[in-house]
């Protein structure tokens, strides 16, 4: 069977009253975006809280893969679409059973299935309803093919038949990523190390509509080019299903150096983070963000217990900082990092900012009286520091 | 300035090299197997690359085979001896600090049902002629060793070795990984009593993804590849002209100037060493430094105490000197480096060892901005160390 159409199905859009538009109109956009990227021509349209794809001339894995891709999209349903004739109008009962059962011998070629039609009939102007059409097409479909049988309860092939603006008959639904379609909420600040965490906890927050930056903290020469383009990729993972992702790379070195000889060594971690989260709020609030996101997860390292969170979350003033995989376990967070093929590319074993250094016992249990106090033993030059880290910030657009 | 000092890891090519490839690509790019004109131009190449590569061994051009490199070159001898010799025995001798093409493939060899015995080393790296001696038994196939290690520069002794093998039993092949001393030493692997011997391309200028094994007249091993029966079916599959007349004209080259150029090499390592040992304090040179005769003139190891490699590799790099860690064909690699330890190197100095490896393009002016570099990073690394 070769489609030329598809209905695609989200979920959460449907319920978003009259701002509905601009969550569908996000994702039509979303969908000619990734389609671009893929052989053939498509033709994207909104009809009345449906969107439909003509497809032509395309690869069907190719351009499944490629929708999903886009947030939003719970379900691609290869459709086989009737246009209503010159005159406004449907097939008749006759022609819509000769459509369906041309359907189930084209898609269907071992009959030995049990089957159930499920009818919708949103043009109550059609002369059948619902439930008589149920009954009749199953029972041209028996006629037409006998090994079929009829299981109302756990079928193997679920026949959906809508009437509506036009005729749909579609049985398979391939599942999308679900969530919102990008650009249909704000924009947050990913802090992107090149572990497994923060990719992951960008792209649950990306899932939800929302545009990503991400920033990076750069520390060179402890750290490698090779652990900056490891980096790169992983804001590309995102990227691939966001469109796009800015990343910000914050030469570090100095500001990690300057609190190595200023502070309490088992302090390092604990204080660079509160540095890295200041910064990443600036350059949050430069660039529009109105969010912070972290693939912390409480317990995980020391600086991830509920007290290192206390001390890290306290620098952070003017935006919610958004913790996805906080109550995760590793498993988890590793599970998602697979299904969106970051995993291979956060395991490549180069050292980032955060492990040169670190001390042999970490404090796990900061005292925020503490740390600021010793904080204060930056005074002298960290602001000037900060300021130099943001004006060299180094950005590059990832682009899919 | 920049200063290229990762000669071991790979070199810039010759430019007459460029030119030999660009010319086999886009005027003589015939198969050599062809019949026509242009098949017979290509073979012309080939045959005058093997004539030029013979001529630095004094060898024949037959005992040249071509292939894509170090680690085929290994693999055909190592594998390909053990298989034409599987019946008069399965022991293999080599050493503790071989290239991983031959550790891993003789460790293949092991789950094949081969014997391997691995022979230590002194703290220059020198495997001792009474272990070989020793080890060697009468169902002993092949002695496999290099001669001169790519990470400390430390030559085996080689020659005496071959003679050793060769006194105990003739029908011993010596295969010989001569990958880092081609191109840097004198070579006659008939006087030295070597069987085969493993070259790579792009260590001497040359292009990457070409080598060749030497081949003693009469000596057999069995292929490792099967097709076309080209190189009389020892190596199947198109001849890579472009590579082989890059490789045999680099290879001419390098040996036309040898002396010269590894003497002037030698200065410059006995001066880095010198230098760097004299105005920074805890730092150690690897391997040989007293006996010219045991070390090749291109490669220092450089222990720095107090800081990593890796740090210091990155920090040289932002100055555009490039050098390796520990060796270049072990990075990503985790473990630390078998050489190092099987030298017994301190084990706080094992993760904070550069190599430094020159060629024929490095200069004077070089090595003093490295020397000075060194001088003013490795302080200010150290005051960072980690605690």
């Amino acid at each position: 069977m070769h489609y030329h159409a598809f209905v695609i199905k989200y979920a959460e859009i449907g319920i978003k009253g009259k701002n509905r538009y601009i969550f569908e109109d996000a994702l039509v956009k979303q969908i000619e975006r990734v389609l671009k990227n893929v052989e053939g021509t498509f033709n994207v349209t909104k009809v009345s809280g449906r969107v439909y794809l003509e497809a032509k001339d395309y690869d069907f894995d190719e351009t499944v893969a490629a929708l999903q891709t886009v947030f939003g999209i719970t379900g691609i349903c290869p459709t086989v679409c009737v246009s209503r004739d010159g005159d406004g109008k449907l097939p008749d009962p006759a022609g819509i059973s000769k459509k369906v059962i041309e359907f189930v011998d084209g898609v269907y070629p071992d009959k030995h299935k049990t089957f159930k039609v499920k009818c919708r009939r949103v043009d109550k102007s059609y002369p059948k309803d619902s439930q008589e059409m149920d009954r009749d097409l199953g029972s041209d479909i028996l006629d037409a093919f006998p090994e079929m049988k009829v299981d109302v309860h756990n079928p193997d092939i679920l026949i959906n038949v809508e009437i509506r603006e036009q005729l749909n008959i579609f049985s398979e639904i391939i599942p999308g990523p679900g969530g919102m379609p990008t650009g249909s909420a704000g924009k947050a600040m990913l802090l992107l190390s090149g572990g497994i965490d923060s990719p992951v906890a960008g792209y649950m927050v990306a899932k939800r509509g929302v545009e990503i930056e991400a920033v990076y903290f750069n520390a060179p020469p402890y750290t490698s080019e090779r652990a900056k383009q490891k980096v790169i990729d992983l804001a590309g993972v995102v990227a691939k299903y966001t469109g796009r992702v800015k990343l910000h790379v914050i030469n570090f070195t100095d500001i990690q150096m300057y609190i190595y000889e200023k502070c309490p060594h088992d302090e390092l971690t604990i204080i660079m983070r509160r540095y890295m989260m200041r910064i990443a709020q600036m350059l949050a609030l430069n660039t529009g963000c109105s969010g912070l996101v972290t693939g912390e997860s409480i317990g995980q390292v020391a600086s991830q217990t509920m007290e290192s969170l206390l001390c890290t979350n306290a620098v952070v003033d003017k935006m919610p900082v958004y913790r996805p995989v906080i109550a995760f376990d590793k498993q988890d967070i590793v599970d998602i990092s697979l299904k969106i093929d970051a995993y291979e590319t956060s395991i490549l074993p180069y050292e980032d900012c955060c492990t040169i250094f670190v001390a042999k016992h970490p404090v796990t249990k900061p005292r925020i009286d503490i740390i600021e106090h010793h904080e204060n033993n930056l005074a002298e030059r960290i602001d000037q520091m900060i300021k130099t880290a943001i004006d060299t910030d180094e950005i590059i657009e990832i682009v899919k | 300035m920049e200063a290229y000092l990762d000669n071991s890891a790979t070199t810039k090519a010759f430019d007459e090299v460029i030119e030999v490839v660009a010319r086999t690509m886009t005027q003589d790019y015939g198969n050599p197997s062809s019949m026509h004109h242009k098949g017979v131009v290509a073979e012309n190449y080939v045959k005058e690359a093997q004539k030029r590569i013979a001529a630095t061994l004094k060898a024949e051009p037959k005992e040249i085979l071509l292939t894509s490199g170090g680690t085929e070159s290994d693999n055909m001898a190592i594998i390909g001896t053990a298989r034409a010799m599987c019946r008069r025995g399965k022991h293999i001798i080599t050493t503790s600090i071989e290239h991983p093409a031959v550790l891993n493939t003789c460790a293949y060899l092991e789950k094949e049902g081969f014997e391997v015995t691995y022979l230590g080393v002194d703290a220059q790296g020198r495997v001792s002629l009474k272990d070989l001696e020793e080890a060697i038994r009468p169902d002993t196939i092949l002695v496999s060793m290099m001669l001169v290690n790519n990470e400390i520069g430390t030559m085996q002794p080689v020659a005496e070795a071959g003679e050793l093998i060769k006194k105990i039993n003739k029908d011993i092949v010596f295969h010989v990984d001569a990958v880092q001393g081609y191109g840097k030493l004198q070579i006659n692997p008939k006087k030295m009593g070597i069987d085969l011997m493993s070259v790579s391309g792009h260590k001497i200028h040359g292009p990457k993804g070409i080598g060749f094994l030497y081949i003693r007249n009469g000596v057999r091993i069995v292929p490792i590849n099967y097709g076309g029966g080209q190189q009389n079916g020892l190596r199947s599959g198109t001849l890579n002209v472009p590579g082989i007349a890059g490789l045999g004209l680099a290879a001419e080259k390098i040996y036309k100037n040898l002396d010269e150029e590894t003497s002037k090499m030698r200065e410059l390592r006995n001066y880095f060493i010198k230098e760097i040992t004299s105005r920074l304090e805890d730092t150690y040179i690897n391997g040989v430094t007293d006996d010219e005769s045991k070390c090749a003139p291109h490669i220092i190891s450089l222990s720095i105490k107090g800081v990593r490699a890796e740090v210091v590799l990155h920090a040289l790099e932002e100055k555009e000197i490039y050098v390796s860690s520990g060796s270049a064909c072990a990075t990503n690699n985790p473990h630390v480096s078998a050489t190092l330890k099987a030298i017994g190197l301190d084990s706080s100095l094992l993760d904070s060892t550069i190599r430094i490896s020159m060629s024929v393009f490095t200069t004077k002016e070089q090595i003093d901005y490295t020397i000075e570099q060194l001088c003013e990073i490795i302080p200010m690394l150290r005051r960072f160390a980690r605690r």
